[in-house]
């Protein structure tokens, strides 16, 4: 079997990309080959998957999700879209994973956070200027609709604890803490493996201010817990959270995840 | 007993020691922290009642802040 456009197709040995262009999409200006545009010509093989797509051509909403996907890795599309991810707090980190994390086509997002959109997030939340004063799940869901629509968003608008967050995140498969206090931080994990030693964590701490983003680490600990930062830069007076370093922590978080679920091990 | 904690090795008189009991030997306050024990995390509900033995492998996570609002 081969795939076009997402949708399975018999191969036939003699096939070439270009041909099958010409018979499937005539007017197609890019070639994705096995997740990678390329501009040749070349045999194809059982088992390839190609995408054509016409330069700024709007697809009918059935194909946009699989063009959406034409640039991920063979097989990704498929494990992404049946897993779900928890998401603590959709500041600073969670509202960057949150993105990151959409844009994969994750089938499931459940987002948790009572704080609103204020002025002082914009420097590196990812939200906008007409949001200030929306609920910040609320907001982001409707950014991350915006983004990709064939992501589920859950949301909770409450302040999290060790009561409500083993319920709220029962089902999901991965559980990413993106909040800022360093009591919090401990709660979630705590709270958490009491209720669901087996599941995953990926936390973070130490991100703040402009220091080498290569101290930013991703480090397991145990078996299921895995921490990103340079674990000492706390965000204090003198050393604030600005946008780039908070990124490259949040996307360490959003890549942890991504290879969790394609690890196989959940 | 001889336990390393985050990579050193600690000799302590005690014969038993349980987790709170080394925290507040340690000085480390409960709140920001959690806790591995040989690779295994143990959730805050259980320092009172973990025993440590001779040997284990320790290692206490401080959270510092920043990430969210």
């Amino acid at each position: 079997m081969i795939r076009i456009n997402e949708r399975q197709e018999d191969f036939k040995p003699g096939l070439t990309l270009l041909g099958l262009r010409d018979k499937m999409k005539p007017d197609a200006d890019i070639v994705i080959y096995n997740g990678f545009p390329v501009p040749d010509d070349r045999d194809i093989q059982d088992g390839d998957e190609m995408v054509f797509i016409k330069r700024g051509e709007t697809p009918s909403r059935e194909e946009l999700e699989s063009l959406m996907v034409s640039r991920h890795s063979p097989g990704v599309h498929e494990k992404v879209k049946n897993a779900s991810v928890g998401i603590a707090g959709v500041g600073g980190l969670g509202s960057a994973i949150a993105i990151a994390l959409a844009r994969l086509g994750i089938g499931r997002l459940v987002l948790a956070d009572f704080d609103v959109v204020e002025p002082s997030n914009l420097n590196r939340q990812q939200y906008f200027v007409h949001q200030i004063g929306e609920k910040k799940v609320e907001a982001m869901k409707e950014n991350l609709e915006r983004i990709n629509p064939y992501v589920t968003v859950e949301c909770h608008c409450v302040k999290l604890d060790s009561e409500n967050l083993p319920r709220i995140y029962g089902e999901v498969d991965v559980l990413v803490e993106a909040f800022d206090r360093p009591d919090m931080k401990s709660m979630l994990v705590n709270s958490y493996f009491e209720s669901y030693p087996d599941k995953y964590v990926v936390a973070a701490s130490g991100l703040a201010g402009s220091g080498n983003a290569n101290d930013i680490q991703t480090r397991l600990l145990g078996r299921r817990l895995y921490l990103v930062g340079d674990r000492v830069s706390a965000a204090e007076p003198g050393r604030g959270l600005m946008a780039p370093r908070v990124g490259v922590a949040a996307h360490h978080q959003a890549n942890k995840v991504l290879e969790i679920i394609l690890g196989g091990e959940l | 007993m001889t336990l390393t904690v985050n990579g050193e090795a600690k000799t302590l008189e005690d014969a038993s020691l349980t987790i709170n009991e080394l925290l507040e030997k340690l000085d480390i306050p409960v709140e920001h922290i959690a806790v591995e024990v040989n690779r295994d995390i143990v959730p805050k509900a259980r320092f009172a009642e973990t025993g440590l033995n001779d040997g284990d492998v320790i290692e206490i996570v401080r959270f510092v802040g920043g990430g969210k609002s």
